[in-house]
């Protein structure tokens, strides 16, 4: 039914963007060279790396320019001033193993003098029995809507309380933190099945499957509504798009299901679509999702950026995790127009290592050090997951799921004790 | 209810496994054997054929598009090969639009319907023609409710991953694909996963079945109900209820974000366990777990109902390569193999399965997916001379 016209404006475009290719500047956006920052491409993985993690914070400054304030006119858009003062930032630790990372991302960025105040709220989605928890929400957001800028674990959802939503998803929708961002890219050192992996996972945060709207028809019948709008999609993948573009990144994959969901994932699909024509110079594809975890698992190198609805990003961005070696070297975050926070990308809570000193602090360090380039504090981003990669690469501190058998404070001393070294 | 109308059948089920196991047991011990064991007597799904006067089961083959009549041929010659009693009845499934629904000929659902069992190639949907998936409309004729999907790895094909042996099994009939969908005003979709108690309850049923039968003994329901908690919450409610009916199965339950991140990192923790999901989950899992082995041509797939069975090939019809006598049967076999200890021919699936893999390890007969040179009848004669 999205019939021929759309597949052959499609055409079109992918041959547009093969022509335009060679003789267009490779970024019709422009942040980069504006901004001057260094983007060359470094022959030192290492060093690529930081600056490929670095340069996130471009796109997502000039999409969230609006609520961050800190630009005054254009062209200080993409490079904020730093004022003399610190900034407060929101620090939710989260469940499980939340508290002891945070406790290292504190101490890390307190060794590094990093100018940031926290503002920390232990909500908790761990039932306790006190009423308090939905207090605590509902400070945590207030929290974020000031300060515009949050460092998050993730919280618990029990499966048995009926009638209350995940903390995280309320969280997400409330904020409208509608893009998440998760970036999957094997660190140096460390040697997984799978090499050379960059990509991705650009996820629609506030609808499809996790609308939440669930009714029970009779008993033992139950409809689940999975909510696609043009507006939201739309959004997702201009954000996508102009990610791939401020992040030198040449393909955008849209993955969906509309072979099945001919109308709701036939929607996202074709806006998609749509939005990458504006989009000359970046090719655009889309696969299903099926096909797109079997690709994942056996040659994830063909990916770049993926854009995708609610669901399919928390499948993929798992089975990412996966490739690189797991939930506790992912960062992430969550971009909206007001608020960006930042999490671990891939969200475990990890409630079964809670307070036994195992857990790996990467994760949210990383997801830190993006927070402190998203607010142009580079020179302390670059220090601190400088020393988190030599740690790692270094081999002789790692912590259990890493293969080694430091604890999270080993880790975490090893850490300062680098960016001594530096 | 749910107790009252099931027990009965449940602990036939038990009885049954402990009387068989002696037979199928040596079939385990074989290095290379896998076990797609699902016949029994009294149970969900049966096999209800029976021979005909020559000694023969017949089956219906539909050989699908593309590749589909070369990689049956080869099914053909190893069977009649290995003087396997069955009898093809090739049907042709072109679909026809009857009051703008798509069918299939009544002469293909009758044969399935009397032969209970059939074996089915890659079948390519006509595109643009307002027709539904051919495989969807195979599933809903037959009422298809389960589909098991098995992947192992196999010697002689390198991937990165390792003793990969996981089955998952996939209801198959509501959750994401019910197919209702909406549009609420321009540019809002609303699209409705359906979840029932009865069509959980019947894949959780088989799936802790076949967990009894192919000595897996733990099953392990893979949900989201964090998030969906009515729908995710009542496949996993309907599913700890059951346990309780199949005490000699250890049941746990899994996130599915958990499955996806543990199953990619090592899927091994997993051979031991029979996986089952919801609709969505399993499609996009299986393929993943097709993916750790080195893709569909490998896997093969069996969809289970009450009445009938169909085992097929995952894979596209690959039009491409058609007629070049250059596609891989594996998957074709691999399934047809199901088949077989499906309809309880036992000794025949472990004698063909075995002459399959030692060609497969010896790799110096594969075709050119697999990075071989041998053309699809070269491969067939040599599984055929080591049978």
């Amino acid at each position: 039914m999205f019939s021929k016209s759309s597949s052959r404006a499609a055409q079109v475009s992918y041959d547009a963007a093969e022509t335009l290719r060679p003789g267009r500047p490779a970024n019709s956006f422009a942040i980069d060279s504006s901004a001057g920052r260094p983007t060359a491409t470094v022959p030192n993985p290492r060093r690529e790396m930081l600056v490929s993690i670095g340069k996130h914070r471009i796109i997502l400054q000039s999409l969230t320019f609006l609520a961050t304030a800190y630009a005054t006119v254009g062209s200080d858009i993409f490079k904020p001033t730093k004022f003399g003062g610190k900034y407060t930032v929101t620090l939710i630790p989260g469940d499980g193993v939340g508290a002891e990372v945070s406790e290292s991302v504190k101490q890390i960025f307190k060794a590094d003098n990093v100018p940031i105040e926290w503002e920390q709220v232990d909500v908790s989605g761990v039932e306790t029995g006190n009423k308090h928890s939905e207090e605590l929400f509902r400070e945590s957001i207030a929290s974020l809507k000031r300060n515009k800028l949050g460092l998050k674990g993730i919280l618990h959802t029990p499966v048995e309380r009926s009638g209350h939503q995940s903390f995280n998803v309320a969280l997400r929708q409330e904020l409208d933190i509608y893009a998440s961002i998760v970036l999957i890219k094997n660190i140096p050192g460390y040697e997984t099945r799978h090499k050379n992996v960059d990509l991705c996972i650009i996820r629609e945060n506030t609808e499809g499957e996790y609308s939440g709207l669930e009714h029970q028809s009779v008993d033992g019948v139950v409809e689940s509504l999975k909510i696609i709008t043009r507006a939201k999609s739309e959004r997702i993948a201009k954000f996508a798009f102009s990610f791939a573009l401020a992040n030198n990144r040449k393909k955008v994959t849209c993955i969906h299901k509309a072979n099945i969901m001919k109308l709701a994932d036939g929607l996202f699909r074709n806006t998609v679509k749509k939005v990458g024509e504006e989009f000359p110079s970046i090719e655009t594809n889309d696969m299903i999702v099926d096909n797109a975890s079997m690709q994942c698992v056996s040659r994830p190198q063909q990916f770049d950026v993926m854009v995708m609805p609610n669901l399919y990003g928390g499948i993929l961005s798992n089975i990412g995790a996966g490739l690189v070696g797991g939930p506790g070297i992912v960062p992430g975050c969550n971009m909206g127009r007001e608020v960006a926070v930042f999490e671990p990308g891939c969200r475990h809570v990890g409630l079964d290592i809670k307070g036994k000193d195992q857990a790996n602090p990467t994760a949210l360090i990383l997801s830190g050090s993006m927070l402190l380039r998203h607010i142009g504090l580079d020179d302390h981003a670059n220090r601190i997951s400088k020393a988190v990669y030599d740690v790692i690469a270094e081999g002789k501190t790692r912590t259990r799921d890493m293969g080694g058998n430091a604890s999270t404070h080993e880790f975490t001393r090893a850490i300062l004790e680098s960016m001594e070294r530096q | 209810m749910l107790a009252g109308r099931t027990f009965a059948p449940a602990r036939q089920c038990l009885r049954q496994a402990s009387r068989q196991s002696p037979v199928f047991r040596p079939a385990f011990t074989q290095a290379q054997s896998r076990t797609y064991a699902i016949a029994s007597d009294d149970k969900v799904a049966k096999f209800k054929g029976t021979k005909h006067n020559d000694g023969k089961y017949a089956v219906t083959l539909i050989e699908g598009d593309g590749i589909g009549p070369e990689i049956s041929q080869s099914v053909k010659d190893i069977f009649s090969a290995a003087n396997v009693p069955i009898k093809w009845e090739s049907v042709d499934v072109t679909p026809q639009l009857k009051d703008g629904k798509t069918v299939i000929p009544d002469e293909a659902i009758a044969s399935v319907e009397r032969n209970y069992v059939a074996l089915k190639g890659p079948l390519a949907t006509p595109v643009g023609k307002g027709h539904v998936s051919l495989n969807l409309t195979l599933r809903r004729t037959f009422n298809l409710f389960a589909n098991v999907r098995p992947c192992k790895s196999i010697a002689g094909y390198k991937t990165p991953y390792d003793n990969v042996d996981t089955v998952l099994i996939r209801e198959n009939t509501e959750g994401e694909y019910s197919g209702i969908e909406h549009v609420v005003v321009d540019g809002v979709v609303q699209s409705i996963k359906l979840i029932t108690r009865d069509a959980s309850e019947r894949v959780l049923r088989f799936a802790y079945q076949y967990a009894m039968e192919s000595g897996r003994n733990k099953v392990r329901a893979v949900h989201k109900a964090t998030i969906m908690k009515m729908s995710d919450g009542l496949f996993l409610n309907t599913a700890r209820d059951l346990s309780k009916e199949y005490p000699s199965v250890e049941f746990d339950a899994e996130l599915l974000d958990n499955t996806c991140l543990k199953m990619v990192t090592d899927p091994v923790p997993y051979n031991d366990k029979v996986l089952v999901m919801p609709n969505l989950y399993g499609d996009i899992l299986s393929d993943m777990c097709a993916g750790l082995i080195g893709g569909l041509g490998l896997t093969p797939s069996g969809n289970i109902g009450d009445e009938c069975s169909i085992f097929e090939a995952v894979h596209g019809s690959a039009p491409d390569i058609a007629g070049k006598g250059l596609a891989n049967p594996t998957a074709l076999l691999l399934s047809s193999i199901m088949m077989l200890e499906h309809m309880g021919l036992r000794e025949h699936a472990a004698k063909i399965q075995n002459a399959i893999f030692s060609v497969l390890a010896e790799g110096k007969t594969i075709t050119g997916d697999l990075g071989g040179k041998a053309k699809t009848h070269e491969y067939a004669d040599a599984v055929i001379s080591r049978l």
